[in-house]
């Protein structure tokens, strides 16, 4: 089957007084029709980038310098800049952290929403504001056609925030990447839509990158998991193999600092330092400073690719525990 | 049980906000007067004993900042009182608020407003002793140098700016400048929600030596559950302005028993647990500018009878360890918490 999206060696980086940044370091995995991967990392780890880079929505003094984007097989890096644009919002669409990215403050929801199928097919408005309360509807909106006539500020935010992931549905695209879309919210309204967005992906196929920082939200939510630092992508795998069996000793060392699996009140394991700047990373791995493991081969070489379908992107990765 | 540090006695809170010109005229056409009133908080009862964490959990809006600044001095109770030791901590005065102590010292989320940055971290630290005249300067120095190694960082740092340190490390200079209070009782308000996991790990394992050196007293607000659980002895859960389940942390881990508690504990996704079902709560929080009659909780709850649309639920003693303010568990003991 031809995944719905492919990346392969993405390459982002930008131009610094300091010399060039590399934010997206060789970043590569597949997502298949009606899986959700999720995107794991700290703050600065390069999610954000990635998610703009396969969008192509990269902008100076940042440029994308190397890779392939494959949208169902069609890569849109080869494309013209109108080919690409096309493809926005029709066959690859993105959820932002704030809803306003999308929503326009002085257009009813259902304008906006009718305007935006319009822009990819001529279909006349009231088939167009059909189309934009089923999308409300797929998202779990309760009364749809009264949420139409509404403008976004008198909407709650895990209300405006389902009409942008609505919003991103309305082509029925293969691929839409997901950006921190519930970290402002409520848990009682990130349950609710994390349980929409579940069953969006098993039952319309489509395949969904949901960016985040939070590990229990992936590790219940999605079906793979990349890891990210410092730009690069050091662990990649199904959910239960990362979460339940890391074997990138920052992927152990992120899990094990999750408070809920430690008794309470004892100290809880810690990894030192923080996370690098990208223009001061060390030789080597940029993990090996606060790395356990490091030896002398960490600080001299990179760690390889690929180590089959399990990418763990180091020299002395940890054994999987039974 | 000994008489508690800190007591927060039947507090209520409303803001009281000027409406809009238009929305004024509306209300006066309808007989109504020109403000709107925020029930921010309604009759809470919490007590915390000496060396005592509580947890005060819950979602946006339903009260907890305004609680933990009641409870610090800096905000006065509409209503009700709260008092560190037997004192109050704050009093009205000329329609302003005087705070009365500083024994209690606030610890805010974002590390990067709650310091000056044009402060070195050693004046921020000493500040707060030299105005209210707790120490000399030189008492005062050699105190900082100590707070910093006490919060895990390295005491030459105080000749450094905040700009120089990253969110975890600033947020132990927050730490820090609080314990040079010397405080009785800390309140830290979401003081790890905005740091990444692996920092808030070190910054919780901070407040874990804290605590076991200084028998630390602590209001921890949060809503991250696993946080409060690791942290907390006992947790208050609040909903819309009121708390609606009191428990020690393990008992209510255990098994959480109002229908609100048990519905935000299915909500969070848990590591390591699998694909989770979801059985998220249904509907919205509601406006604390109009809470609903009754229970505060009836329009979204499964178990909503007659009486929890029509009357208000005391917080009550069900079984040891546990208070729960739900018709549903008003059998127990009958016992009205204190
Ligand atoms: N316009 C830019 N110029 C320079 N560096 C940038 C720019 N945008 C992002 N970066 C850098 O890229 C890195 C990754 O950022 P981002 O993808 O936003 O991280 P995340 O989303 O994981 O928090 C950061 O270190 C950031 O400093
Ligand atoms: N200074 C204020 N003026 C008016 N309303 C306020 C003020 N502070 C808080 N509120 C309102 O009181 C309620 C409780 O707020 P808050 O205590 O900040 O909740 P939480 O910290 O749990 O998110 C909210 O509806 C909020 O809008
Ligand atoms: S490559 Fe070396 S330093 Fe990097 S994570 Fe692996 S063991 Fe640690
Ligand atoms: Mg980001
Ligand atoms: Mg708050």
């Amino acid at each position: 089957m031809i995944p719905a999206l492919e990346v392969r060696g993405l390459t982002t980086r930008f131009a610094t007084r300091k010399g060039y940044v590399t934010a997206v370091n060789n970043v590569s995995f597949s997502v298949a029709p009606g899986r959700i991967m999720g995107l794991v990392g700290e703050s600065g780890s390069g999610k954000s980038v990635t998610a703009f880079s396969i969008m192509g929505l990269i902008d100076a003094p940042g440029e994308i310098s190397a890779g392939s984007v494959r949208i169902e097989g069609e890569d849109m890096r080869q494309m013209t800049p109108e080919a690409q644009r096309k493809m926005r919002g029709r066959r690859v669409s993105m959820v932002f952290q704030d809803p306003m990215m999308t929503l326009n403050p002085v257009l009813r929801v259902g304008d906006q929403m009718a305007m935006a199928v319009q822009v990819h097919d001529r279909v006349s408005k009231k088939a167009a504001w059909e189309r934009a309360r089923d999308a409300l509807d797929i998202v779990g909106i309760p009364a749809p056609t009264e949420r139409l006539q509404a403008y976004p500020h008198q909407l709650s935010g895990g209300m405006r925030q389902r009409v942008a992931i609505a919003t991103a549905l309305l082509h029925r695209p293969a691929v839409i990447l997901a950006d921190e879309p519930t970290t402002a919210l409520d848990v009682s309204i990130q349950g609710q839509i994390l349980a929409e967005v579940r069953r969006l992906a098993d039952d319309t196929g489509t395949a969904i990158v949901w960016v985040t920082h939070d590990l229990a939200v992936v590790s219940s939510l999605a079906d793979d998991i990349c890891v990210m630092y410092a730009g690069c992508i050091v662990e990649r795998g199904t959910a239960d193999q990362v979460i339940n069996h890391p074997c990138h000793p920052y992927t152990h060392g992120l899990i094990q600092s999750v408070p809920s699996l430690h008794e309470p009140g004892r100290k809880l394991p810690q990894i030192p330092g923080s996370t690098p700047q990208l223009s001061q990373l060390p030789s080597g791995c940029a993990f090996r400073n606060r790395c356990a493991h490091a030896t002398d081969l960490c600080r001299t070489d990179p760690p390889d690719a690929a180590r089959g379908e399990r990418r763990v992107l180091c020299h002395h990765p940890l054994e999987e525990e039974a | 049980m000994s008489e508690p540090l800190l007591k927060i006695d039947h507090v209520s809170k409303r803001f009281t906000r000027d409406l809009g010109l238009i929305q004024r005229g509306l209300a006066r056409l309808t007989g109504g007067r020109g403000v709107e009133t925020v029930h921010a908080l309604t009759d809470v009862n919490l007590s915390v004993q000496r060396g005592e964490v509580l947890g005060i959990v819950g979602e946006s809006g339903c009260g907890k900042s305004t609680l933990g600044r009641i409870a610090s001095g800096i905000y006065a109770a509409t209503e009700g009182s709260v008092t560190l030791d037997g004192q109050p901590v704050a009093q009205e005065r000329g329609g302003r608020t005087q705070k009365l102590t500083t024994k209690v010292q606030m610890i805010h989320q974002d590390p990067f407003a709650s310091l000056n940055p044009r402060m070195k971290v050693g004046e921020t630290i000493g500040e707060g002793p030299r105005l209210n005249h707790l120490a000399k300067a030189p008492e005062v120095r050699a105190r900082t140098r100590e707070l910093l190694e006490q919060v895990g960082l390295e005491a030459t740092y105080v000749d450094r700016y905040p700009h120089q340190f990253s969110g975890g490390q600033r947020q132990r200079i927050a730490i820090a400048r609080a314990l040079a209070m010397n405080p009785e009782v800390l309140v830290l308000d979401e003081a790890v929600a905005s740091l990444d996991v692996s920092i808030q790990a070190q910054v919780l394992n901070v407040f874990t030596d804290l605590r076991r050196d200084l028998g630390l007293t602590a209001l921890f607000i949060s809503h991250d559950l696993s946080v409060v659980r690791h942290v907390c002895d006992r947790v208050a859960i609040m909903y819309l302005g009121r708390v609606v389940e009191l428990a020690d942390a393990s008992v209510l881990y255990d098994k959480p028993l109002h229908p609100y508690t048990e519905a935000l504990f299915a909500s969070v996704p848990t590591l390591g647990t699998g694909r989770a079902r979801f059985n998220p709560i249904k509907g919205e929080i509601p406006s604390p500018l109009n809470p609903p009659s009754g229970c505060a909780f009836h329009p979204r709850c499964p178990l909503a009878g007659p009486r929890c649309r029509a009357e208000v639920p005391r917080l009550r003693g069900t079984t040891v360890g546990r208070d729960v303010a739900c018709h549903l568990h008003d059998g127990g003991t009958g016992v009205e918490a204190a």
